[in-house]
């Protein structure tokens, strides 16, 4: 493993070893509001300053990192699962049924999934708790984001259903069913893996962009999106700095997950 | 400004008070100005006007425009309030309220050189109160079924006569810039200071000075001074800010209380605090018989008791210090106290108490049950607040009511929406709990808030449209607003839109919680300014305005 890599690695332990120590780092918790204190710098009492309410930004930090981080991957999960079934189901099948999944696929990726999910945001009841509204949140980056990867899945699955050893298989008497459990699913699961890395930043940038806009995760719940709404301001934050330590913690952990998919694009080649 | 009957009988005289009134004002911040005149004054337009014809005017970006090139008969003084002659000399208001009388200035040509005379005025009037027009500016003078009467009866006299009276009827003048009948230009012949030289959509509009302008001033030097104004279209408050900054603006009309504190802290000779607006925000119940929430939710929005304890929760003094950074107002009613004459000066912010807003729940079967409100069937107490995402104001203030609520039992969940969405429930659906918005008040007159207060009314948010008053309060305020509007009597008036004042803080369909400060910044190169509270806040004395440095 490459010192990059080990970096990576040793940057997300820890980033994910904090936010699951939050209740312990914060123990006023992210919803406090200290309204005497409202917009202060960072102190003894608040290592990070407080927001424009006077909460404190620290709290808000782990506790936003922790739902962000758990909750992409699990998005991830379930679009790379929807991927493997659709796309990696239609590439085996091929013909009629490549082309019909591909085209579903072609639909989906055509749609401006922004205003999609405003729409669905709207239609949502509005007496969800914060944390159902996380769950919301990424269920539906879930659904919407798993097109992507079944093409590439469509496309794998398709190159392997005319590889020789699958042929050799069926040619043998495999049944389709085992077939494809025993000869293709095996072969699939780098790119699975490949993309499940690969979505999981990406999922984490849609929370964020949908926070800016005030439509992810509902207060007073963070998220990495909601703390990110403070940099909207351009004319302060030069003044601030420690209002970047969310954008900075974005980044850091985005590019660490991109260095290990790196490693995982490698294994999927 | 006390707008009085007797001050309505006799014409000239007030008129004569105001001209004196406004030598005296515009003369100060004529003594303030430097001696020769000229320059550009630049500043950013929010939007895309969406119509340079003052007559269709609905939007901010358009008004502006209109302000600055529309000659009107009377103007409304920005900073005291009082009206003024325009293009007209004096005026004359009926007892009955239905006729207005205008004596006109002779002499005067608009920007492309076509002459002036009262036809022009019985041709705009006609134009206005066109229904196939549609225009926002003339719905405020239909105050009954039937044509408008214009008369001419020279080419400086006009009387113009409505079906049914008109409450405030010469004020509403002022939005009324005056077309020309024979110009090839059409509208964009103007009778204002400024005329529209240039448009590039999306990016700016160039306004010159209009040669043909009336007024003058002491030394009988035709204004305005400024020789052009270039309108930036900017939406990003952001990069107006950042460019007033650096000097390529000369103002910004209306302020964030963020960029006001930053400001302060660097400049504070560019930034001006004329203290509360008329605007306020408010959180009001969805009280709609028929909308699609549960029956028990519905129980507790109609209940006075019940809006009047959540109001008492609210910590009003937090909400202005801690959002607005202290530029805002715990708001009494209504009406704001920026509303000189209208407001209602018996009427105080409800105090903020927790202890005495749970007492009074418990009064009505509330009872709390491990931190948690319950009604008397045992219902938890919780409600969402919708508000328009991207209006971090708003959204910062339903996270504090969300805490302040909290600490009385009740789970408040905060929704923002996009404002299509937002509208959509409102207004159609009523699928919603309760709502946290903002009325921009533009109009001094309570007239102008008749489509609120009424309940038959469209926008009479909490329960529209009502075919008959549902409650006896709402019946009382139907019938003093329908008074009102239709008497003459400015005493009689002021008192039945008093009473509609104190109804509505004792009822609570709307919980006012603050008014917002008027805060704005300009350049140390403009000379003459006087920030004000009434829009447009910061050029309201254009033609007196100038531009060091350019």
């Amino acid at each position: 493993m490459s010192f990059w890599r080990k970096l990576a690695c040793v940057v997300l332990v820890l980033v994910i070893g904090a936010s699951l120590a939050a209740n312990w780092l914060a123990p006023a918790g992210y919803a406090k509001q200290y309204r005497e204190a409202a917009d202060a710098p960072p102190s003894r009492m608040h290592w990070l300053g407080t927001d424009e309410i006077g909460r404190d930004r620290f709290a808000r930090v782990l506790y936003g990192t922790r739902i962000s981080l758990l909750l992409a991957p699990a998005a991830a999960l379930l679009s790379t699962l929807m991927a493997a079934l659709i796309g990696g189901l239609a590439g085996y099948l091929g013909g009629i049924w490549a082309r019909m999944a591909m085209s579903v696929t072609d639909l989906f990726m055509s749609l401006p999934w922004l205003f999609l999910l405003i729409t669905a945001r709207a239609l949502m009841p509005l007496n969800v708790s914060p944390l159902v509204s996380v769950l919301v949140t990424f269920l539906l980056l879930g659904f919407l984001g798993w097109t992507a990867a079944a093409r590439v899945l469509c496309t794998t699955a398709g190159s392997l259903r005319a590889s020789d050893f699958v042929r050799q298989a069926r040619a043998a008497g495999l049944p389709g069913q085992r077939l494809f459990w025993i000869h293709v699913v095996p072969n699939l699961k780098p790119v699975l893996y490949a993309q499940f890395w690969i979505s999981i930043p990406v999922f984490i940038l849609s929370e964020a962009n949908l926070g800016i806009l005030g439509l992810g995760v509902a207060e007073p719940m963070p998220s990495w999106g909601s703390l990110l709404k403070e940099l909207e301001g351009l004319v302060s934050v030069g003044e601030e700095p420690w209002k970047f330590v969310p954008l900075i913690l974005l980044v850091v952990v985005v590019t660490s997950f991109q260095v290990l998919l790196s490693r995982q694009e490698e294994l999927a080649a | 400004m006390m707008r009085r009957e007797e001050k309505l009988k006799q014409s000239v005289s007030p008129c004569g008070k105001a001209i004196a009134v406004a030598v005296l004002c515009l003369g100060s911040l004529l003594a303030q100005a430097p001696a020769q005149g000229g320059g550009q004054l630049r500043f950013c337009l929010r939007s895309e006007p969406k119509t340079f014809d003052p007559l269709k005017v609905e939007d901010d970006a358009s008004g502006a425009i209109r302000y600055l090139t529309g000659g009107v008969l009377v103007r409304v003084n920005r900073q005291t309030q009082d009206l003024e002659p325009g293009l007209a000399i004096s005026w004359k208001v009926s007892k009955d309220g239905r006729q207005i009388s205008f004596r006109l200035r002779s002499g005067i040509s608009f920007s492309d050189g076509t002459p002036f005379s009262a036809e022009d005025v019985a041709y705009t009037i006609q134009q206005l109160m066109d229904p196939a027009l549609h225009s926002p500016t003339g719905d405020a003078f239909r105050s009954g079924a039937g044509n408008v009467e214009t008369k001419v009866i020279s080419p400086s006299q006009i009387s113009i006569r409505f079906p049914a009276p008109v409450a405030g009827l010469d004020r509403l003048f002022d939005q009324v810039a005056i077309l020309s009948q024979r110009s090839p230009k059409k509208e964009m012949a103007v009778l204002g200071p400024f005329m529209v030289a240039d448009y590039k959509p999306g990016s700016s509009v160039l306004l010159k000075r209009n040669p043909n302008y009336w007024k003058t001033d002491e030394q009988g030097r035709r204004l305005p001074y400024l020789d052009s104004i270039q309108l930036d279209i900017q939406k990003n408050r952001d990069v107006e800010m950042l460019r007033f900054m650096r000097g390529e603006l000369d103002l910004i009309n209306s302020l964030d209380s963020e960029y006001f504190d930053k400001l302060v802290a660097t400049s504070p000779q560019l930034v001006h605090d004329a203290g509360p607006s008329l605007d306020s925000e408010q959180l009001w119940f969805n009280e709609v018989a028929k909308s699609p929430i549960p029956d028990y939710k519905k129980n507790w929005f109609r209940s006075t008791n019940f809006r009047r304890a959540i109001s008492g929760a609210i910590n009003r003094e937090d909400l202005s210090r801690v959002v607005f950074h202290g530029h805002a107002q715990p708001a009494a009613g209504p009406f704001s106290p920026a509303n000189k004459f209208w407001f209602n000066s018996k009427l105080k912010p409800q105090t903020y108490s927790p202890d005495a807003a749970l007492k009074e729940l418990q009064g009505e079967g509330f009872r709390m049950e491990n931190g948690t409100l319950k009604d008397k069937d045992g219902n938890e107490v919780v409600f969402s607040i919708i508000t328009n995402s991207g209006n971090q104001s708003r959204e910062r203030m339903a996270v504090l009511i969300q805490d302040d609520l909290q600490k009385i039992g009740i789970h408040v969940n905060v929704v923002t929406l996009d404002q299509l969405s937002l509208i959509e429930r409102m207004t159609q659906t009523f699928d919603y709990e309760a709502i946290l918005l903002g009325l921009t008040n533009v109009d001094l007159d309570p007239n102008g808030e008749m489509n609120v207060w009424l309940s038959s009314s469209e926008n009479h948010q909490w329960n529209p449209q009502q075919k008959t008053p549902e409650t006896a309060w709402e019946a009382e305020i139907d019938q003093l607003m329908r008074a009102q509007a239709s008497s003459s009597d400015v005493k009689k008036r002021k008192e039945a839109f008093d009473r509609v004042q104190e109804i509505v803080v004792e009822q609570e369909p709307f919980i006012f919680l603050i008014n917002r400060n008027s805060l704005s910044a300009v350049s140390t190169a403009v000379h003459g300014a006087a920030p004000v509270i009434l829009s447009p806040q910061t050029f309201w004395n254009v033609e007196w305005l100038t531009v060091s440095g350019k």
